[in-house]
């Protein structure tokens, strides 16, 4: 279920919190996205959308903590956190 | 022959619906049925090639190679219904006669003379049709082919789509080795020639209205130029099949099936430009079966390949081909893909065309 | 493409895997929820990366699999009416209902439309104001916010040709149901990323204490796949049973608040029929109240539930990670990917469907061998 894919926010457009949108770059397409539901983005970040519309902000420390916790499960015998 | 349509009603990747349910079940006839994929491999297996039985519709190939006073022929037709009929880099009329050269092109023929036979409904517009015949004028010279004999009939508003253009071409064979699935051989190399899902990408997003505010360019071309230097060359070929409905995946499968061996290819090579990539992420496609009309596969022994890619190189319409897979014994016949993490997976006939997934 | 690329190295995955091999010493059965990490273990081979001592079980995180036949033909049905148009995701398209699908009801006639968002289903309302416009709305929480502005949208505009055949479920529920069986073998979960970006995951923490199983809320990518898996899996081998968050950089514990208001202002929730499953109390979001105007059930009359047909699938104990497609009497049969029975049959990565294709090459390569391990 609930294929949602990340892009990047190029510009925003409009002012009522329910039908303000953004143009969202996904690798060389884009997309207008609705952004009633992650009205804090902003031009330059990544929101993850879903069915036409974004769901959440993406944060970028917490995915390089991620990141950071995978490479240390990579490294034999050293304990890992994940981003949270 | 057997491939009944090169661009269908139905673009590959199309959202047009196909119904995965089997011809014996049907008592009429499904848009799946000229889909592409297990419904129409059914239609031919269990209707036409019983029907016609001859040993040129065994080949399954791209086109007939036939043997006429001495000459050796290829002889394909193509019937195309893309809808729209206008589309990002092309529209109905270069696709119904680069459709053809290349399905010339892919018996290791020269393409040369072609009939174009339009079926037009009541009120379509004449600036429309001039559009088409003006861009299958074009394409044809590019490929250097004539259109020596037509037809044209119109039906009833509401009978047809606008336009359906069916075109029939001859080609002189070049070579005297046969191009075709039989001449595969296990570790041959499997060669791309360039980045998939262009023309699937291209029609869907016009068709569907989606939002899309750098249109993706549909591939089609004509591809007999670079197929005829590769064949003159003397490089040996075994075989090649342009990918369009159903895309690699598809054409994969069937050689692999019509050639008794398997067939495994590396993902991470497979190129697929950015945009068409979105797509497919955004709508859930898998691009390995995304619609082609620009594209080839061609499997060299391996001696042949560096050369063949250095000839494809330089042609402007295979400039990004490259090396994906090998082939292999095996005992039952098929097509994996290695995956980009180093996983495997099947590929396999769709049941059905690809649809926008949310889930 | 970031924030996707970096989660699909095939050596931080090697080195993954790798990890999971050395902190196995048994046996263990996962299963991940959603339907599109079940995609992804097929699409991306991550399943032949494990040891074979680590199960994945598919989950039944997915409305082709779940949404019950009944309701399936009520949405074929509806689009019968002449002058409807019925939208729909692309995904429920081929779903067998008891006699048909929406795709044979267009070859029929029926005008069916494949929407990538509800708003698409609203906008076909607005344009065609003489045509009734039904908007087929399945998923999971993570739909929900969407199928809610639609239908909050139509409401606020007064677009009366606009209405809804909602079918939405809740995926802890389900969990319980699964876990409450006495035949369950599930002994941790990857929890659904993306229902979680929408809900969070507090309504986790109660079902990890009670049935004593470890819920890794995990994302969607071969690595993000791969640590949920490696976590799982670290806290059963430590006898550990919390609920822990792979997906953060998504995932807040509370989720989403717009989207869960939004979901509260359209929807309430409702006891829901899960194919193959039962009904499952309280495991649905209905039109709430203020917003009946729009229910295509009422609309349409077809409100009551029929009675499901007998059939010789067993996808409910297939979902349930209970049975193997193999064990079903019609598996590769009278059910196969071209004329499937249940749902699980039906979209490339369904249990059945994998099992079919998979069983289809490895009969030939090691005769006696039907039934593979990948994908479980």
């Amino acid at each position: 279920m609930c294929l949602a894919v990340p892009g990047k926010v190029l510009s925003l457009a409009g002012d009522d919190p329910l039908t303000r949108t953004a143009r969202v770059a996904f690798a060389g397409v884009v997309k207008e996205t609705n952004l009633a539901f992650a009205p804090e983005a902003k031009t330059g970040d990544y929101v993850l959308v879903h069915a036409g519309f974004a769901i959440a902000v993406l944060d970028e420390i917490r995915a390089e903590q991620t990141l950071a916790a995978l490479r240390a499960i990579g490294q034999v015998d050293t304990p890992s956190e994940p981003g949270a | 022959m057997h491939r009944t349509a090169g661009a269908s009603v139905t673009g590959p990747s199309g959202f047009t619906p196909q119904c995965p349910a089997p011809l014996a079940d049907h008592p009429s006839v499904l848009l799946a049925h000229g889909g592409g994929g297990t419904l129409t491999r059914q239609l031919i297996e269990r209707m036409f090639l019983p029907s016609f039985d001859n040993p040129f519709l065994a080949e399954r190939h791209d086109g007939a190679v036939l043997q006429i006073d001495g000459a050796r022929l290829a002889f394909t037709t193509d019937s195309y219904v893309v809808r729209p009929a206008f589309f990002p880099g092309g529209d109905i009329g270069s696709l119904a006669v680069n459709g053809t050269v290349n399905d010339l092109a892919m018996c290791g023929a020269r393409p040369l003379y072609l009939s174009a036979g339009l079926i037009l409904e009541e009120g379509f517009p004449m600036r429309d049709l001039e559009r088409v015949v003006d861009s299958m004028r074009l394409a044809a010279e590019q490929a250097g082919v004539s259109l020596v004999t037509g037809d044209t009939k119109v039906v009833d508003r509401g009978s047809g789509d606008g336009v359906f253009i069916n075109t029939s071409g001859i080609g002189a064979v070049r070579g005297d080795r046969p191009v075709g699935p039989a001449s595969v051989r296990a570790e041959d190399r499997v060669v791309v020639s360039g980045d998939l899902g262009r023309h699937g990408i291209a029609v869907m997003s016009i068709r569907e209205g989606l939002a899309l505010e750098e249109p993706i360019e549909s591939d089609t071309v004509a591809l007999a130029e670079p197929v005829m230097a590769l064949i003159d060359s003397g490089v040996q070929v075994h075989c090649l099949r342009d990918l369009t409905r159903g895309g690699l995946a598809t054409a994969l499968v069937e050689i692999a099936l019509a050639s008794g061996l398997e067939i495994n290819i590396d993902e991470a090579r497979v190129p697929v430009a950015s945009g068409v990539r979105g797509m497919c992420e955004i709508l859930g496609f898998d691009p390995l079966y995304v619609a082609n009309e620009g594209r080839f596969v061609a499997f060299v022994p391996p001696a042949a390949l560096e050369p063949c890619l250095e000839i494809l190189r330089s042609h402007p319409q295979t400039r990004l081909s490259r090396c994906i897979g090998t082939v292999r014994e095996a005992e039952r016949s098929g097509v994996t893909a290695r995956t980009v993490i180093g996983g495997e997976r099947v590929l396999d006939l769709l049941s059905g065309e690809q649809l926008p997934r949310i889930c | 493409m970031k924030f996707v690329d970096e989660y699909r190295d095939p050596g931080a995955a090697r080195d993954c895997a790798a990890a999971i091999e050395r902190i196995v010493t048994r046996e263990w059965t996962l299963m991940e929820i959603c339907g599109g990490q079940t995609h992804a273990i097929v699409k991306f081979g991550i399943d032949q990366l494990l040891p074979p001592r680590v199960n994945l079980v598919h989950g039944p995180g997915c409305p082709v699999c779940v949404t019950p036949v009944g309701v399936i033909d009520k949405a074929i049905e509806i689009a019968a009416h002449s002058g409807v148009i019925l939208a729909s995701f692309g995904d429920m398209a081929r779903v067998p209902g008891s006699t048909t699908s929406l795709l044979a009801a267009k070859a029929e006639g029926a005008d069916l439309r494949l929407v990538y968002s509800p708003l698409e289903a609203v906008e076909i309302a607005r344009t065609n104001p003489a045509r009734e416009v039904v908007f087929f709305a399945v998923g999971f929480e993570t739909t929900a916010p969407a199928t809610a502005m639609a239908a909050y949208r139509a409401r606020a505009d007064k677009l009366e040709n606009f209405s809804l055949l909602v079918a939405h479920v809740l995926v802890p529920p389900a969990m319980e149901a699964i876990l409450s069986s006495s035949e369950n073998r599930v002994q941790g979960f990857l929890a659904a990323g993306h229902v979680c970006t929408v809900m969070g995951y507090a309504a986790y923490r109660p079902i990890a204490r009670r049935y004593q199983v470890p819920v890794v809320v995990t994302g969607f990518e071969p690595l993000d796949i791969l640590q949920g898996v490696y976590l799982s899996l670290r806290q059963l081998e430590a006898g550990r049973a919390e609920v822990e968050n792979q997906y953060a950089r998504s995932v807040r514990p509370t989720g989403n608040d717009p989207a869960q208001r939004m979901i509260r202002e359209v929807f309430e929730v409702v006891p829901r029929r899960w194919r193959g499953i039962g009904e499952i109390p309280a495991s649905g979001l209905g039109l709430a109240p203020a917003y009946r105007g729009l229910d295509a059930e009422i609309r349409f009359g077809c409100a009551v539930d029929r009675e499901p047909q007998a059939t010789p699938c067993i996808s409910a104990r297939v979902l349930q990670g209970i049975a193997r497609p193999t064990d079903c009497s019609a598996f590769g049969d009278r059910c196969t990917p071209e004329r499937p029975l249940g749902a699980p049959m039906v979209s490339s990565e369904g249990a059945c469907a994998a099992y079919y294709r998979h069983r289809h090459r490895l009969r030939a390569e090691s005769p006696g061998c039907t039934a593979p391990r990948a994908p479980a």
